[in-house]
């Protein structure tokens, strides 16, 4: 059973990570984007769709890291091989 | 993780013969769904065109026109034969998205079956179109500036052509199933309200993500009709 806990253990932390750095970058494109708006308003368009291009490109590392959780606790590939040694403890 | 209801769930044992799972056999009917939806909806719209438009065609003339117009800001004149497909990957990502929000619909986008079938679809297109319009000259594009060190940037550029792949499939499959799997847990933890505001923005993700997936498309393929440098 340690395995499965160290599996939700493994999501969250590794979740909370994967955030982290992803907040503050985008947080840092948005800071800039805004600024420069203030500057230059008749630039907004072209301002709005690159931010939003890079905003797309530093958001799928936060979804790498979802998916990898979502794999860790749906569809672990050592599930099976977990269950089966947990069963040979019990049996012995 | 399987929706826990469905307003096609029995498709779920139609399908299962074919040795489709369960989560894939949603994502199947409700493509097919919004297939039908989009087909019926282009019928009507260019059934009786006219020159003053008015209704439905007045609507339709506003979205493919909107796309259009951006098409031409990112890519220039050049871009227009690409019309159609970027035009129909946003409008089908676009709905594939929303119809998520309705209770009892399944967003098709948020089975990474679907996402990965549009970036494949994408990246085949960014290169096919490079090779017919540079011809063997192509090759250019992955071989970067210097010459000595052409043969380190050839392997550096394809795993980078094929990272765009996965970073296009799994940005648009992780945010839908990661705005499903929201949703499912609020709904368990406290279905009156709770959901709205999780819903309210999952109208803006699913605005977001077509728009990026478009724009990401249309730059994907200017990068390879644009010459080596």
């Amino acid at each position: 059973m340690e395995f499965f806990t160290m599996c939700v253990l493994a999501a969250g932390i590794g979740m909370a990570l994967g955030t982290l750095g992803t907040g503050i970058g985008q947080g840092l494109a948005v800071k800039s984007a805004v600024e420069g708006v203030s500057r230059n308003p008749g630039a907004s368009g072209k301002i709005l769709t690159t931010m939003m291009i890079g905003l797309a490109m530093i958001e799928s590392l936060a979804i790498y890291a979802l998916v990898v959780c979502l794999i860790i606790l749906f569809a672990n590939p050592y599930k099976d091989v977990a269950l089966k040694l947990a069963e040979s403890v019990v049996k012995h | 993780m399987v929706h826990p209801y469905l307003f096609l769930q029995f498709f779920r044992e139609i399908l299962a013969p074919l040795g489709i799972s369960e989560s894939g056999a949603d994502a199947v009917v409700y493509t097919w769904l919004l297939m039908l939806g989009l087909v019926l909806l282009s019928i009507t719209a260019t059934k009786r065109l006219q020159s003053v438009p008015s209704g439905l065609q007045n609507f339709m003339e506003v979205v493919v026109g909107g796309i259009e117009n951006m098409l031409v800001e990112t890519m220039g004149e050049h871009g227009r034969p690409f019309f159609p497909l970027i035009a129909t990957l946003a409008i089908f990502i676009l709905l594939s998205n929303l119809i998520g929000l309705i209770p009892g619909f399944f967003p098709p986008t948020a089975n990474i079956n679907t996402t990965a079938a549009c970036a494949v679809v994408v990246f085949v297109t960014t290169h096919v179109v490079g090779v017919k319009h540079h011809g063997a000259g192509y090759i250019k594009h992955f071989l970067g500036p210097i010459a000595w060190l052409a043969p380190m940037m050839f392997f550096i550029e394809v795993i980078g052509h094929f990272s765009r792949v996965i970073s296009l499939t799994l940005r648009l499959f992780g945010n839908m199933n990661g705005h499903e799997l929201v949703l499912i847990i609020f709904f368990g933890l406290a279905p009156f309200l709770v959901p709205l505001p999780m819903m309210l923005m999952g109208v803006l993700v699913s605005f977001i993500q077509a728009f990026v997936f478009m724009l990401l498309a249309m730059i994907y393929i200017q990068g390879s009709l644009e010459h080596a440098h």
